[in-house]
């Protein structure tokens, strides 16, 4: 999959509860086991609850450079940007920028000019298993509805359809035909599936391989 | 959605809300709950229904009150400090015999508090949201799927008894995800609302809703009525589930999201040996009383566990009339308490590490 992305900074936008940071926390993970200078930045303004930073220690102790607000997980309720987000546009890290679900991508919008003199990359996370998006239409006026919001434009889908740990090859490959017939509609090409490594026996490729970045409570 | 979706709780709360039937949300904004008011403003224009930002708390529950005196199913929601603001609106609605359904996501207290999940709103829920002599409904569910069946469920019971209905969820279990599907609930007979202010249309009398009873007789009358009505209530809704109680030395009671890391440690303990066992209320009221009453007969010690300062210790002393000890472990403020520390206090009251 690595090799697909040809810019250095990769943008994990979607809509809610597609599986963003679960995508974005393992990709960064993969790029660092690849030998891969890593930065991840949490730019979700929308999400009080599991966040990139509940991986935030696990992610430091493989080398990667984590930027978080401040507010994280903490009871401050006022989303913030850090500063430290501009050195994204600088140095030559391999940056993953985990964004927020829906009008979360409007966090981007302000950088338009830097993403795209940097040059980027964003993959559009999709999920069949969640309302409102599980139609084709809905799919579709989802990624349009972020590309305008951000005034950025999705590079590759991804497929992360899932239902935890029920998920079945079923309900991949239901979510697999939904993105090649966005991809098709829209003309941004598909890039593959997502899938956790737990969910046994579905014998399906994962562009990376999936570990549950989400906190588990019980 | 036929099959089964992935879904945070709060997003159920408004798809369980509209298919019970329910066109009206009104609710203002809070962290944790904010998923519900922007899947509801999404959704409801979809189906025909009503979802507003009303200016306040405050507001949205009295606008709860008015649709529902105009006989339409009607809800709000909101989270700790929000529902403090909605209490005397609670309070009216009680007074005026309306049904209603009322979400609160709960997090950290008093004051403004935080925005991690809580369950330190146990006692204003169960004792005393709004003043005077008054119960209401309330369920807490302990799983998404759970706040699927007891949403419509709400709506049901706020129906037959013309009560509120509180659904006391948490932040944690508002904001995770998991497989929901929406299947078919308990089916009741639903009374006609032959009170409701909505045009006589000249066929009858004028209906009035009101809560003001001038003499002091007819006050009395109206909240003793009410009080047969929390009988049957008390007799007929009680709802509660049990794990692995049939032999337990100790028995932890928890609900809502708690119960569930209880059971991880009813589990681990298990493992090492010890008796361990659950009960989990559904119902905090009508609370489970006999059914704890009778698991005392049984049980060597009880252990409530909440997230909060332990506000339901004294339920579980006087439902099993003090008969066995009652101890307590929680985690207050939006800490999450995990199951390795409520098996160190299994472990304990064991005796000891085995």
């Amino acid at each position: 999959m690595l090799n697909k992305l040809k810019e250095r900074i990769i943008i994990i936008c979607g809509h809610y509860g597609a599986g963003k940071t679960n995508v974005a926390v393992n990709l960064a993970l993969f790029a660092a086991e690849k030998g891969k200078k890593v930065t991840i930045a949490d730019l979700d303004v929308v999400n009080p609850y599991f966040r990139t930073a509940d991986n935030a220690k696990e992610l430091r102790e493989k080398g990667i450079r984590c930027i978080i607000p401040q507010y994280a997980n903490t009871n401050v309720d006022i989303p913030s940007i850090p500063a430290e987000f501009l050195s994204v546009f600088h140095g030559d890290d391999f940056s993953v920028i985990d964004v927020g679900g829906d009008d979360g991508a409007i966090a981007l919008s302000v950088y338009k000019e830097k993403f795209e003199s940097s040059g980027y990359e964003m993959l559009y996370v999709y999920n069949a298993c969640r309302p409102l998006t599980a139609e084709l239409d809905e799919a579709e006026q989802s990624l349009r509805d972020i590309e305008a919001m951000s005034r950025l434009k999705v590079g590759y889908i991804i497929n992360n359809t899932n239902l935890g740990e029920e998920t079945t090859a079923e309900t991949v490959k239901k979510g697999e035909e939904i993105c090649k017939a966005l991809s098709e509609r829209t003309g941004v090409p598909f890039l593959g599936n997502t899938v956790f490594k737990t969910v046994k026996g579905l014998d399906i490729d994962s562009v990376i391989p999936m570990d549950n970045a989400t906190k588990q409570l019980f | 959605m036929g099959e089964k979706m992935l879904m945070k709780g709060n997003e159920v709360i408004g798809e369980a809300a509209i298919r019970a039937g329910c066109r009206y949300f009104f609710g203002y904004p809070i962290t944790p709950q904010t998923e519900l008011s922007e899947y509801l403003a999404k959704k409801m224009p979809k189906v025909g229904g009503l979802c507003l930002q009303a200016e306040s708390e405050v507001s949205a529950i009295n606008m709860v009150l008015g649709c529902n005196a105009a006989g339409e199913r009607a809800f709000t929601s909101s989270s700790s400090p929000g529902i403090s603001l909605k209490s005397e609106g609670v309070s009216y609605i009680i007074g005026s015999d309306l049904p209603c359904v009322i979400v609160n996501v709960q997090r950290g207290g008093p004051g403004l508090g935080g925005i991690q999940p809580a369950q330190s709103d146990y006692l204003q829920a169960t004792k005393a949201l709004g003043h005077g002599d008054m119960h209401f409904i309330v369920l807490a569910p302990a799983y998404v799927q759970e706040i699927a069946t007891l949403m419509g469920e709400a709506f049901d019971l706020a129906d037959l008894y013309r009560t509120p209905v509180m659904l006391l969820a948490d932040g944690a279990l508002g904001q995770m995800m998991e497989p929901v599907d929406f299947t078919a609930k308990k089916e009741r007979t639903l009374p006609e609302k032959t009170w409701a202010a909505c045009g006589h249309v000249n066929k009858r009398e004028h209906n009035i809703v009101n809560s003001l009873y001038i003499s002091p007789e007819v006050l009395e009358q109206t909240v003793l009525d009410r009080y047969e009505r929390y009988k049957t209530i008390e007799e007929n809704e009680v709802q509660y589930d049990e794990y692995m109680t049939e032999d337990a030395e100790i028995c932890i009671v928890a609900y809502g999201i708690t119960a569930r890391i209880a059971k991880t440690a009813v589990k681990a303990a298990r493992e090492k040996g010890i008796k361990a066992g659950l009960f989990r209320p559904i119902t905090l009221w009508p609370y489970p009383k006999k059914e704890l009453a009778a698991l005392s007969e049984k049980v060597e010690k009880f252990l409530v566990v909440e997230m909060n300062m332990g506000q339901m210790v004294d339920d579980v002393k006087v439902a099993t009339n003090c008969r066995k000890p009652v101890e307590f472990f929680g985690r207050t403020g939006g800490v999450i308490p995990t199951p390795a520390e409520i098996l160190a206090k299994i472990e304990e009251m064991n005796g000891g590490a085995n």
